[in-house]
């Protein structure tokens, strides 16, 4: 029988295979940053242990980090203690990092595509649950704990559970204003938060191959949002020609050995899945979250939704404690959800594709009174090739604040965070309570839905601009 | 890490699905660079909540969490697992866990019994009823037991057999050093390596 895309990776990457054990598998490339890697590096110091493969192994801060007076010393004297542990253990291990104020420096997932690192059929994790990301080039990649990272660091391997195999298979073209993330929020809504446990998806069809790799990275990205242990896409030509060339990628006779290998990774045409789900991409719209889980969304035409109108007991008190969190009420368009802030970045949608996108939006108009918008670049090399197309000055012309690189208002571990009660459109990837400040309030949304809500100051799509403009009302006048 | 036989403890009913990692331990606690202290982090934001089941003076000590499903979604973070062990809950059960947070629970001694949805409504309706009603988790036998439930569960024998004897993983896998580098030796030379290319 044919096997899977995830099957073949596994496969290959089998150290060890013993009955009533788990598979031990070999890790090609492990990812680190200051948050979950410090008791890791304690453990090895204790045992005496080395970082088994420091050439498999690379560094980067981005949790803690600021985003604005970066060449001043870190305020908060808890994440500068942070993020000097993480520079002293890669010193003392000989671990390669991209630390604050290095060119590429940046959100560990978008360093590691940017510098090639990342490739199809590669085992890649790190210690961060968007480690899926990396799935979009065909490779395995996880999120793991600390113990974890421990293990990888210790041994370049891990022992593994078994998992099944779930096609997402997306037929047809998006329509236009609709993108990879209102089609994976779409996905999340439909099989919720645990759809995906024990699976690794596999995102197949013609609107996923027709997705850029940038795109590819942001739907493989929220797997972990609908539970599942991974996310991966058959590598292509797409993503060999977004390859090509970068710092890492193979040169030569290797690039030759290279792409024949990755041509065989593709599922065979007769695998098997352990479970199929079709999706029509042509009825997709832009797709926003009202609740406080990536599951809780729904299209942005819609309204809020009523919870009794849940069937599952679970699930309606779930969406009785959002509404209330939220400050919601069942029955109100979601395009009529004022917002305080803005926050365009994240391993989600932080790189440049999604920063031109919502640049053309706000070019020549402006963010609406009372809204403030943060835009954070992925990585320094996101930030100096947005500099270089202009875009840093479109969202400053707009209002909006341009920063420097990191998960900045992702997760609220550096200053921006929301204050209690601000509600705030998001293109990161979670909508728990108090994610990006105590008390605050998140929908998640497209860089595109981002940029028209700040300048409407409401929910919106770019397309409510438009019939706007065509109008000649005032909403862009602002 | 510490081995798990059996456990016998009072209850915290906790009825709320998808308790995320972020309502377990709010990121701006992931700042600590140890395994301990994070007792205070736990359910922060509600923890604010005079009502919250975890501040009734009842419910101290108690060391069985008993929670909704799609427990421990979201972030990979293991200080979720340290925050609860460090407040001194043994055990949490749940008809469903994430992935990653299961794992991390399992490499921390921290026992995550999965039991059916109606199992679980049965001991929280007895451990809201009587705040003194104990659970015992016990792995030997793989079974729950509270008064009037009697409920088995499953988990893999290779995990119960590590939880059983306190293992610890890196020094398992090192026992088969050979195999790692016999492996490495097969490996592409196209693979990647980090070191800075000029």
């Amino acid at each position: 029988m044919g096997r899977t895309l995830a099957e073949k990776v596994w496969n290959d990457h089998v150290v060890r295979r013993a009955e009533g054990e788990p598979d031990l598998l070999y890790i090609d490339l492990h990812l680190l940053h200051e948050v979950t890697s410090p008791q890791a590096f304690d453990g090895l110091r204790l045992a005496g242990r080395p970082v088994r493969r420091t050439d498999l192994t690379i560094a980067t801060e981005d949790h803690n980090t600021p985003t604005l007076d970066i060449d001043k010393p870190i305020a908060d004297p808890v994440s500068k203690v942070q993020l000097e542990t993480l520079r002293r253990n890669a010193a003392e291990f000989g671990v390669r990092i991209h630390s604050l104020g290095d060119v590429e420096q940046g959100v560990v997932h978008v360093v590691g595509p940017q510098l090639g690192l990342t490739q199809p059929g590669m085992t890649v994790v790190c210690g961060d649950s968007h480690t899926s990301t990396h799935g979009a080039f065909g490779a395995l990649a996880f999120g793991i704990g600390t113990s974890q990272v421990e293990h990888v660091l210790a041994t370049q391997t891990l022992p593994l559970a078994p998992f099944r195999t779930m096609a997402i298979t997306v037929e047809g073209e998006l329509p236009d204003g609709v993108t990879a993330k209102d089609l994976i929020l779409a996905i999340i809504t439909r099989i919720g938060t645990g759809g995906g446990q024990g699976y690794v998806l596999e995102y197949r069809g013609s609107a996923i191959r027709a997705l850029s790799m940038e795109a590819r990275m942001t739907v493989c990205n929220m797997s972990i949002e609908a539970g599942a242990r991974a996310g991966m896409i058959a590598p292509d030509a797409t993503t060999f020609d977004y390859l090509q060339g970068r710092p890492h990628a193979p040169q030569g006779e290797d690039w030759d050995a290279a792409v024949a290998y990755w041509q065989t990774l593709a599922t065979d045409e007769d695998a098997v899945f352990d479970a199929e789900i079709f999706i029509d991409a042509t009825e997709l719209t832009p797709f926003v979250t009202w609740g406080t889980n990536p599951g809780q969304g729904a299209p942005l035409g819609a309204s809020v939704p009523d919870p009794a109108s849940f069937a599952d007991p679970q699930e309606r008190t779930a969406a009785e404690n959002a509404l209330a969190y939220m400050g919601l009420t069942a029955g109100t368009p979601l395009r009529e959800v004022p917002v305080d802030a803005v926050f365009v970045g994240s391993c989600t949608n932080g790189r440049i594709e999604d920063l031109r996108a919502a640049a053309a939006i706000l070019d020549g108009r402006r963010v609406a009174e009372g809204v403030r918008m943060l835009v954070v670049p992925g990585s320094v090399r996101v930030a100096l090739q947005a500099v270089e197309e202009g875009l840093d000055k479109v969202f400053t012309a707009a209002g909006a604040e341009w920063r420097h690189a990191g998960c900045s208002m992702c997760l609220g571990m550096n200053p921006d965070q929301l204050a209690p009660g601000e509600r705030c459109a998001s293109t990161s990837n979670r909508n728990f309570e108090g994610r990006q400040g105590k008390g605050g309030r998140t929908h998640l949304v497209s860089p595109q839905v981002a940029a028209a809500t700040a300048v409407l100051g409401h929910l919106a799509a770019p397309s409510d601009l438009t019939v706007n403009r065509a109008a000649g009302t005032a909403a862009l006048e602002v | 890490m510490e081995k798990f036989t059996t456990h016998t403890g009072r209850a915290v009913p906790l009825r709320r699905s998808n308790v995320d990692t972020d309502q377990i331990i709010p990121a701006h606690w992931l700042k600590k660079v140890t395994r301990s202290g994070f007792e205070d982090g736990l359910f922060e934001a509600w923890r604010k909540d005079e009502s919250f089941i975890l501040n009734q003076p009842e419910r101290r000590g108690a060391s069985v969490l008993v929670a909704g499903p799609e427990f421990g979604t979201g972030s990979s973070r293991e200080h979720a697992v340290w925050a609860l062990q460090n407040y001194g809950f043994q055990a949490v059960i749940s008809s469903r866990f994430a992935d990653i947070f299961r794992g991390n629970s399992l490499k921390n001694g921290l026992l995550t019994v999965v039991l059916p949805q109606q199992t679980v409504e049965r001991l929280w309706a007895l451990t809201e009823a009587d705040p003194n009603a104990e659970i015992t988790v016990d792995l030997e036998a793989r079974e729950v037991r509270a008064e009037g439930v009697t409920a088995s569960f499953e988990l893999d024998e290779n995990a119960r057999w590590r939880l059983l004897n306190g293992l610890d993983d890196i020094s398992i896998t090192l026992r088969n050093a050979d195999d790692i580098a016999a492996f490495e030796t097969t490996r592409p030379t196209f693979k990647p390596r980090t070191q800075p290319v000029s």
